[in-house]
């Protein structure tokens, strides 16, 4: 019998995946790919404890999850259009206005 | 045989998801997170949320996919040279990611709870999936399917606001 204790497993595993790709990928596209490696994790917990707990509820949030995340992924694609067509690249280490002169990196 | 099918998925998980993140072209890594959502959606079958499967292969797969290919291929991306792919300063990046992770699986690797609700196979079996979900959402959170519409409202104007031309 599969526990729940292996299914959270598996889940925080694909959220870590997705956080290390949000954490060193440059490339504002990979950034987004990996926030929805992130978000299919978080979900895969939430339909995972909504079995085990024989309580429905888990997945109807995990629908809101879904709803949510379509709107973020939006907002997220027009920025990413929008700073595109000010540099003409997608590079999230370019992104230096508010950094101080002074300093040396 | 359960076990060998959960195997599978373990290594399909982390293998897709190593791919779609570590691609040179971002439509290869778009591609690679495709057959991810499948592999969740067929996960969601196997913890009985026929509904959930259904949305995910029909919202995710087709419409938010699409919406990253579609940017994708406006914007004419050209691949980056192999030393310009890792950020800077990834060395504490990596730190803070891995300990992270550690903490996350310790955690969730020792979650036990002890409630159980009302909706229990049997029960679900009786009245079908999609019905007690939609009975659900519609009468103890509705009013956050009406919130919903509104944060779906509020991308389309930003969309359009942020990707109108300067005249």
């Amino acid at each position: 019998m599969i526990t729940l204790e292996m299914y959270l497993t598996l889940s925080a595993l694909v959220f870590g995946m997705g956080l290390m790709g949000v954490l060193l990928h440059r490339n504002l596209i990979f950034v987004f790919i990996s926030l929805e490696v992130m978000l299919s994790g978080v979900n895969l917990a939430l339909v995972s404890l909504a079995h085990y707990m024989s309580d429905i509820r888990g997945q109807v949030l995990a629908l809101f999850t879904i709803g949510v995340a379509a709107a973020s992924v939006a907002v997220g694609l027009s920025l990413l259009v929008a700073n595109y067509n000010l540099r003409k690249n997608t590079d999230i280490d370019e992104l230096v206005e508010l950094k101080e002169e002074a300093s040396n990196d | 045989m359960i076990y060998l099918i959960f195997i599978y998925f373990c290594i399909s998980f982390l293998g897709i998801s190593h791919m779609a993140l570590t691609r040179k072209n971002p439509v290869h890594g778009v591609l690679w997170l495709l057959l991810l959502f499948l592999h969740v959606a067929v996960v969601y079958l196997f913890l009985n949320a026929e509904f959930l499967g259904m949305v995910q292969v029909i919202v995710y797969a087709g419409a938010i996919l699409v919406m990253f290919l579609f940017t994708i291929f406006f914007l004419d991306i050209k691949i980056m040279p192999k030393e310009r792919r890792i950020a800077k300063l990834w060395e504490g990046r990596l730190v803070i990611g891995l300990s992270f992770l550690a903490v996350m699986v310790l955690v969730f690797s020792s979650i036990s709870p002890t409630y159980k609700g009302k909706h229990t196979i049997s029960y679900v079996e009786s009245v079908g999936n999609t019905r007690i979900i939609g009975e659900i959402l519609f009468n103890e959170y509705g009013l956050g399917v009406l919130l919903l519409g509104l944060i779906l409202l509020v991308p389309m104007i930003s969309v359009v606001i942020l990707g109108r031309r300067k005249a």
